[in-house]
């Protein structure tokens, strides 16, 4: 396995001219669960709530407070685009645990995608939320001579985003090969169970930061 | 001297000295947070949410020794 390159990606079929890769199908199937768990979720809403309506509930009841307790003002414009993410990341991570799946995370194009929707956020959510002239000045604090530094840190904090996730994930599926490769029988058990843990805990640290940056960007809370 | 030789020690050496900042710096926080819950248990909550968005700003210096190993092993610009 180690003669496979880790920034390489598997082509599987062509769509007309356009390549189409192992993580954009993994991503598809991601997403038709998650619709179709949604779906029969809030087909039939009541006040009296099914089983799996109250499940919904609470997990959006979580994140909705996770992200006011970030950002300390109403949740509701940012549940959207943050709950999302995290619920995406989450079970993009997770899906390594399945037998044949590689998690679609460990390709730095999804990573790079996942950066490039929080970049153009921040900036969205800034100048809907101060106007452009109030986000513009946000530049210029603490002082004006802090703009050059200001800007480039909305690209590296953008880099280093898709960089942590991807270097997290795909690094342990390599260390999980390697593991493979020297004992196959037992010996991935506990590495794919802390895989589980860093899946989770590298999807929590992407949308909490992705809430600190637009939080931020909307003038709530000191930017990182 | 190849240049793959060359590659695999660079490889080596960015990793383990890449390694060696983040680690004194990830125990030196984590030190720091477990003092301060031992202080205040009831202050758990933003605290070790801070620390884990902080271990991550750590961590991605140790991850950016990773990807250049692993560029020079994989995806090395001057083998052509």
């Amino acid at each position: 396995m180690l003669e496979r390159s880790p920034l390489a990606t598997t082509i599987l079929f062509h769509v007309g001219p356009v390549p189409v890769t192992r993580p954009v199908v993994t991503t598809w199937a991601i997403i038709a669960v998650l619709t179709a768990a949604s779906w029969l979720g809030t087909r039939r809403m009541r006040m009296r709530a099914g089983t799996w309506q109250v499940c919904l509930e609470i997990v959006v009841e979580t994140i909705a407070k996770q992200i006011r307790e970030v950002i300390e003002r109403d949740p509701a414009p940012f549940i959207p685009l943050l709950g999302t993410l995290f619920i995406y990341i989450v079970f993009a991570n997770l899906s390594v645990v399945l037998p044949g799946v590689e998690a679609p995370t460990s390709h730095i194009e999804t990573t790079a995608a996942l950066a490039i929707v929080v970049y153009l956020a921040v900036h969205g959510y800034g100048i809907a939320m101060r106007g452009l002239k109030g986000y513009l000045a946000g530049y210029l604090k603490p002082s004006w001579f802090m703009l050059p530094l200001n800007v480039i840190s909305e690209f590296t904090r953008t880099f280093s985003l898709m960089v942590r996730l991807f270097g997290n994930i795909m690094s342990h599926e390599f260390v999980i090969g390697i593991v493979a490769v020297l004992a196959g029988l037992l010996l991935p058990v506990p590495f794919l169970a802390l895989a589980i843990l860093i899946g989770i805990v590298q999807a929590y640290i992407f949308t909490v930061l992705a809430t600190v940056f637009i939080g931020a960007a909307v003038g709530s809370i000191e930017g990182g | 001297m190849t240049i793959q030789m060359i590659s695999i020690i660079a490889a080596a050496i960015a990793v383990s000295f890449g390694a060696i900042g983040p680690a004194l710096a990830e125990g030196r926080s984590v030190a720091a947070a477990m003092e301060a819950i031992a202080r205040q248990p009831e202050s758990v909550g933003p605290l070790s949410r801070t620390l884990f968005v902080g271990l991550a700003m750590i961590e991605t210096m140790a991850i950016y020794c990773l990807v250049i190993a692993l560029l020079l092993l994989y995806a090395n610009p001057f083998l052509g």
